[in-house]
Formats: structure tokens, C-alpha cells, sequence
């Protein structure tokens, strides 16, 4: 199948901006051409695959997804997350570094992309360790990692809490034109909380951190990065506080990137409900009114990028009083319905959707993929955004099974997810 | 008259007085008096060669060496010289006697003062410490580096060396590359190559040079590769090794790989390029041994013959001020 025509489908290309009726021409794993227009007819003695008028967008670029492996394979391992992405329409995910051990050397980030390679999958990238051992003391290889693939740089959800540590991370970064990510936390108002200070937590009796801790580390953040000159990305920002920080420092014209996990665009804290341990995620579930100025901050452009922030983890470390249940949920395969639900439910433009999971990330991370233009890589997403979804955990591919959208009712489903033009995934 | 003779007349004929009573910066220097200091250094180095290296311009003067912080190559340098001009020398390590006792570097200072030398050398590991010296004492202060500060003898010996090696080094462009952030040698340098018309460019990791450097009048890179293209001289400077377990810099491998030279690294410079250090080196750090060795490239063991005699003509030109 070296030349194929994916005809009759509906086109969704953000970084164009076009969304209407075409034909995806692929040769040799890439995108040979783009044609737009109804009924456009393939060129003799090339394989035609009917889209059915569905939707086909470039595949999902996931930027924050954990994986079991090396180190806690019985939660997941590169092949079961690999096998959710591709059930999911996410062609590239970004595997975290705090693994165990924690990808803080060249040999790590080498180990888990020729593992990933291997499957013959989807595309696995992974981002190196900011701090040597994840421990926030003493800047790892970044020069070193960056040579071997890393994407980008983070201590995931571990605060680098020494402001100098952070400030040589990132001066030394741009010699390399690195990026930089960063939680914003306040890692003393945050310690033990696992959940956002407010009447739900008090009535609930859980350590809870004020909403303003995220504010208050971005503004140091931002500060270090106006400072170095540092590429960074607010990684997982979930609060109204924090998103006026980061629009005001957009506004005095610092480039930062931001992104916002999925789940906080889908849940407020009052789905914890009854201690439900599924909704115990890091960051906190947040308010409402976080809720709805994330989306609105989608909307804006504010946030480039939405990730499942897709961490998998097995019933016995969730089925526990909340506060000493373990954090996350897992999200490949429900991250395009979920994120759908802001053209359902808000309004927001298929295009407006979609960016923040192909363009954005692209752009950020300087991929290839995440758009449908001659040249690109052919990984490509098929999907119907209207069809219905009901959520049965039970039948979810990765190892772990804690997603909180279990039961729920979404829109959107994948048929088919192609990998460098090879079909990996059909419905 | 032998020659021995002949050359003793000729620094006679040379002997220059120091622009300033203290040499305590490279900008106590001027394009005219280092040209000179320089010429006189350049007969000490033939005086040096000879197997009777004396002569007694210093005669009667007590040299003082003051050392707060360790230092074996700089501190019998001056000693050396001290001793090879006639002159009278002390030399005291301090940091474990009298500070160790409570006594200011002030209190040192005026107690040193009244035993009446000509020349106090001093090394200090505080920025600055060597000019408030200068101000207690009735003598002549030499500073041999003041914490991050300046090293000048540094900055006259390695022009000494460049001069010899290329004639002239207006118009040369070197790159000084490494920890410029703590280096007293890189500071005292970029002022006297630059003031006697060389082109400086500093090279490093951001956390090791900063990008604010280019305010001195120098080029700042952080990539080795565009840095040294075109360059005539690499000047690569000690990295303390615990800046280079993760406050600074990862590891030592990962800075060898950007940031340390070796041969590949150094085909990107001019061809015909010398390499400098000021010693001590970390080898296999910042530089390859394979580098640090080829006398063909490397003017590091110049470096060490060149200190003697540049210092000499520093505390020859200081006693001729005093005159």
C-alpha cells in the first residue's frame, strides 16, 4: 500500500483553516497531496479507501502521557498505551520522564523512543527529566537528551521548588534551544493537598490547597523565564487565577506556551462527589467557574495545547480513602469525545477543537505531523463527531482502567487511525 | 662583553616606569606602556634561557607574597621573578594563620605595612580585596586575582605569548571559552586584548557566560561551533569541577561534548589556531589531552615560561615608578 486515496471525507485541518469536503492523496507514508473539493476523483491505479463522509483530521498529538514502562509495567506498558492511542486517533504521544527509573539521561530517552519504534505503532517520543532524578537539585543532560530525541523538558508533577535551580534549567536550556516545562504549584501550600481549598473540601474534611498556589508559582515562573529567555510551556494550568497571570504576560508580549489536561476542561470538583478516588487528579479538580474560563481560554488561544495527561493507574492504588488514593486518570482513548464536548456543549468551532491537539502541539514540540499539507507525515485520524460514545472502563485498552469518564455519555467516535499512512487502528 | 652582559644592558635601556603606583586591573594598563612592558618582558624571557638568569634591579627590595586562597604556579611565579630581579622575597600563605585567628584583611594589611616592603603580591579570593589593599599601604600592590575580579599579570603573560606567537595581535580574533562567569583571567583579558586591538568573543553555556557579557564589547556565543569559526586564538579557562555536577552544568561528559575541545572542535577555528589555558587544566573537561599537548597548536607550556618573565617586567616597572 504504497500510494492510496483517502476519498469523500470531510477535511479538518487547523493549521490551514480549511474545513470542508476532499481527498487525502498518501504515497510512502506521507501526504502526497491535499484536494479539496467534493467528489474529487483519484488518479488511476491508486487504492481508494471511502472515508464515508466522515471526518478526517491530522492524528492527535498527546504531549503528556505516562506509561509504566521501564519500571511499573503492570499499570501499562509502551504497547497497551500505544494500542489505546491508536484507539483513540492519537498518533504521537510524548512519554514523561518519571519513570523508574526517571528518563533524566540520553540512554532513557533512547531506550523508551527504539522501544516504542519497535511496536510499529504510533509514533512515541518522550520528554527528558529537567532535574536529574526528577529531584529538583541538579540540572540533568539536556544537551545530551536533546541530541538523542528528547521533545522537551520537565520534572512532570514534581515542583522544582529552588527558584535558582529553575533559572539555570532554563538559561542553560536556550543554548539548545530547549523547552522548558513547568507545573506551577506552590510546593509548600500545595504539600498533601488533594483537593482545592473551598466548601466541598471543608465539608469533605480533605487537605486542600488554595487556587491561588498555581497562580503564585506561575508568577514566579514567568518571572525566571522573562529573566533567561527560556522557551517554556505552563504545563497544566487549571485555574482562572493563573490563566489572567498567563494573558497578562502574553499581553507584555512573553512567548509561552500553556497547556490544560483534558479532564479539567471536563470536571469540576464537585464530581468528587462521594470520595469517587477516579476524580482524585493532580492538579485538584478546580471550580466551575476554572472550568468554564479554561474553555474560554481554549477559545481565546490562550491554551495551545489540551493533553489526556494520561496516567494509568491500577485499581489497587485507586480503590483507597481518597486523599492516599493514587492521583490521575488515564485518557488516550477518550480524549478526542472528551475535548469534543466544547463544540457540543460550547460552541467551539470543529478547527478551534482540534488545534490545541495537532497544530498546537506541533508547532510547540517543531513536528512534522499535525496538519494535512503535502509532505507531512500521512498520520491521520477518521472520525465521526457526532456519533454517540457510552464510556465502559471494562473495555478501555490500557492496562489500567481509572478513567473518570466511566458511565459517562460522549460524542465523537474513531474509525480508523492511520500511522505514516499505514492503518493502524479501524473501528 | 658577553652577551649575558649585552642582554642586562638591554634591560637596562628598557626599564619603563608603570603607568599607575598599583597594578591591580588590566585598565591600569595603556596601548603605549604595555607595548613597553611587554618589550622589557620579551629580554627577560632571553635572560631567563641562560643559565645566570640574576640581575639586580630589584636589589635591596623586599617582594611580599600574600596569599589568602592555595596557589602553587602563581605564588612561585612571583617568586621566582621577585628572586631573579635580586630582590628581597617573602612568601606567606595566609588562609591558615592569621585569618584563621580573626585578623581583618585590613589589620594584615598595616601590620605588613610597617615592616616596610617595596612590593605586596596578592592573591584574594574576595572581588576587590587587592584594591582596598592598596589603599592601606605605602607600597606597591600587585593583584595576583582578586576572587572573580581580575588576574592582569594573567592578561600580560598570555599577550606575551600571543605576541610572540603571531607578531602582532591587532586584528586577531580569540574566543575565550568556558566558566567566563567566576573567571578573574576572562575578565582581565577581555580589557587587554580588547585595548590592544583584538576582536574577543566569549563562548560557553548560558549559565557560564552571561548574555549580558556582550555589554564588555565582546560577541557572546553559546554554540562552540559558530563561536570559534574564524577564530585565531581559543583561550579555554578552568572549569571548577563542582560547577559541573548540575548547578552549572549536568556532567563533565555532557560539557565535553558541547563545550570542551578537541581536535573536531577545533578544526572549526582558523587554520594555523592557537590554544590557551591558564592552567591548572581539567583535562578530558574542558580541553583533550591530545589538544592540550601538541606544541604544534599549543602555547600552554609558553603560557608558564611567559608568566616569569612578564611578571618580572611588572614588578621592574612597579619598582621604576617608585624610583
Amino acid at each position: 500500500m504504497t500510494v492510496f486515496a483517502l476519498l469523500n471525507a470531510r477535511l479538518l485541518d487547523p493549521a490551514s483553516g480549511y474545513d470542508g469536503p476532499g481527498a487525502v492523496l498518501v504515497e510512502d507514508g506521507r501526504i502526497r497531496d491535499v484536494l479539496r473539493g467534493a467528489c474529487a476523483a483519484a488518479p488511476a491505479g491508486v487504492t481508494i479507501v471511502d472515508a464515508g463522509g466522515q471526518c478526517l483530521a491530522p492524528g492527535l498529538i498527546d504531549i503528556r502521557v505516562k506509561t509504566g514502562e521501564p519500571g511499573a509495567e503492570p499499570r501499562e506498558t509502551l504497547k497497551s498505551a500505544a494500542l489505546a492511542a491508536a484507539a483513540g486517533g492519537v498518533t504521537t504521544i510524548v512519554v514523561q520522564p518519571d519513570t523508574d527509573p526517571a528518563l533524566d539521561d540520553p540512554a532513557g530517552i533512547d531506550f523508551v523512543q527504539r522501544r516504542g519504534a519497535a511496536l510499529g505503532l504510533i509514533n512515541v517520543r518522550a520528554a527528558g527529566a529537567a532535574t536529574r532524578g526528577l529531584e529538583g537539585q541538579s540540572m540533568a543532560e539536556i544537551g545530551l537528551m536533546t541530541e538523542a530525541g528528547a521533545l522537551y523538558f520537565t520534572d512532570v508533577d514534581h515542583v522544582i521548588a529552588d527558584s535558582r535551580t529553575l533559572m539555570r534549567v532554563m538559561s542553560y536550556a536556550t543554548a539548545f534551544d530547549a523547552l522548558i516545562a513547568h507545573r506551577p504549584a506552590d510546593p509548600w501550600l500545595s504539600q498533601g493537598a488533594v483537593a482545592t481549598s473551598g466548601e466541598l473540601a471543608t465539608r469533605l474534611g480533605l487537605p486542600a490547597a488554595p487556587a491561588i498556589a498555581e497562580r503564585i508559582q506561575l508568577e514566579r515562573d514567568l518571572a525566571l523565564v522573562e529573566q533567561t529567555g527560556a522557551r517554556f510551556l505552563v504545563d497544566q494550568i487549571s485555574t482562572a487565577g493563573a490563566l489572567e497571570t498567563l494573558a497578562r504576560a502574553r499581553a507584555r508580549g512573553l512567548e509561552v506556551a500553556a497547556s490544560v489536561s483534558v479532564n479539567h476542561l471536563s470536571f469540576n470538583e464537585l464530581d468528587i462527589g462521594d470520595y469517587r478516588t477516579f476524580y482524585r487528579l493532580d492538579p485538584p479538580l478546580r471550580a466551575e467557574s476554572d472550568r468554564l474560563a479554561l474553555i474560554e481560554a481554549v477559545r481565546d488561544g490562550l491554551i495551545d495545547v489540551i493533553t489526556s495527561a494520561h496516567t494509568p493507574a491500577p485499581a489497587e492504588d485507586k480503590r483507597r480513602p481518597f486523599q492516599d488514593a493514587t492521583p490521575g486518570a488515564v485518557g488516550l482513548e477518550t480524549l478526542l469525545p472528551a475535548a469534543l464536548l466544547l463544540h457540543h456543549e460550547y460552541g467551539l468551532g470543529l478547527l478551534e477543537v482540534l488545534r490545541p491537539l495537532t497544530q498546537g502541539p506541533a508547532g510547540l514540540l517543531g513536528l512534522e505531523a499535525g496538519v494535512l499539507a503535502p509532505g507531512a507525515p500521512a498520520d491521520l485520524v477518521l472520525f465521526d463527531p457526532g456519533a454517540p460514545l457510552r464510556v465502559d472502563a471494562d473495555r478501555l485498552r490500557s492496562k489500567s482502567r481509572n478513567s473518570p469518564f466511566d458511565g459517562r455519555s460522549l460524542q465523537g467516535c474513531v474509525s480508523r487511525t492511520f500511522v505514516s499512512g499505514r492503518e493502524i487502528f479501524a473501528a | 662583553m658577553t652577551s649575558s652582559d649585552a642582554l642586562v644592558e638591554t634591560i637596562r635601556a628598557r626599564r619603563v616606569p608603570f603607568p599607575k603606583p598599583h597594578f591591580l586591573s588590566a585598565t591600569d594598563l595603556n596601548p603605549l606602556a604595555t607595548t613597553q612592558i611587554l618589550d622589557l618582558a620579551s629580554a627577560f624571557v632571553e635572560l631567563n634561557r641562560q643559565s645566570s638568569k640574576g640581575v639586580d634591579i630589584l636589589r635591596g627590595h623586599t617582594v611580599v607574597n600574600l596569599f589568602f586562597e592555595n596557589s602553587t604556579r602563581t605564588s612561585s611565579s612571583f617568586e621566582i621573578a621577585a628572586k631573579r630581579l635580586g630582590a628581597d622575597v617573602v612568601s606567606m600563605p595566609v588562609q591558615a594563620s592569621s585569618v584563621a585567628k580573626g585578623e581583618t584583611l585590613i589589620d594584615t594589611a598595616v601590620t605588613l605595612n610597617a615592616m616596610r616592603p617595596d612590593i605586596l603580591v596578592v592573591r584574594h579570593a574576595s572581588s576587590g580585596a587587592a584594591a582596598l589593599l592598596s589603599q592601606k599601604v605605602g607600597c606597591a600592590v600587585v593583584n595576583a586575582g582578586d576572587g572573580r575580579h581580575e588576574h592582569p599579570t594573567q592578561a600580560l603573560l598570555d599577550l606575551l605569548s600571543l605576541r610572540r606567537a603571531f607578531g602582532d595581535v591587532g586584528g586577531l580574533t580569540v574566543a575565550i571559552c568556558g566558566d567566563v562567569a567566576h573567571s578573574r583571567v576572562a575578565r582581565s583579558n577581555v580589557v587587554l586584548l580588547s585595548m590592544m586591538g583584538a576582536r574577543v568573543r566569549l563562548v560557553g553555556p548560558p549559565t557560564l557566560v552571561p548574555g549580558d557579557a556582550d555589554r564588555w564589547g565582546c560577541e557572546v556565543f553559546h554554540d562552540m561551533r559558530e563561536g570559534l569559526a574564524g577564530c585565531d586564538v581559543v583561550m579555554m579557562l578552568r572549569l571548577q569541577l563542582e560547577r559541573m555536577t548540575g548547578s552549572l552544568a549536568p556532567s563533565t561528559r555532557e560539557y565535553f561534548r558541547f563545550y570542551g575541545l578537541d581536535r573536531e572542535k577545533l578544526a572549526w577555528a582558523n587554520p594555523g589556531a592557537k590554544v590557551m589555558h591558564p592552567g591548572p587544566m581539567n583535562r578530558g573537561v574542558e580541553i583533550d589531552s591530545d589538544v592540550a599537548d601538541d606544541l604544534s597548536v599549543s602555547l600552554i607550556q609558553d603560557q608558564v615560561e611567559m608568566g616569569v618573565a612578564a611578571r618580572m617586567a611588572v614588578l621592574a616597572a612597579l619598582a621604576e615608578a617608585r624610583a
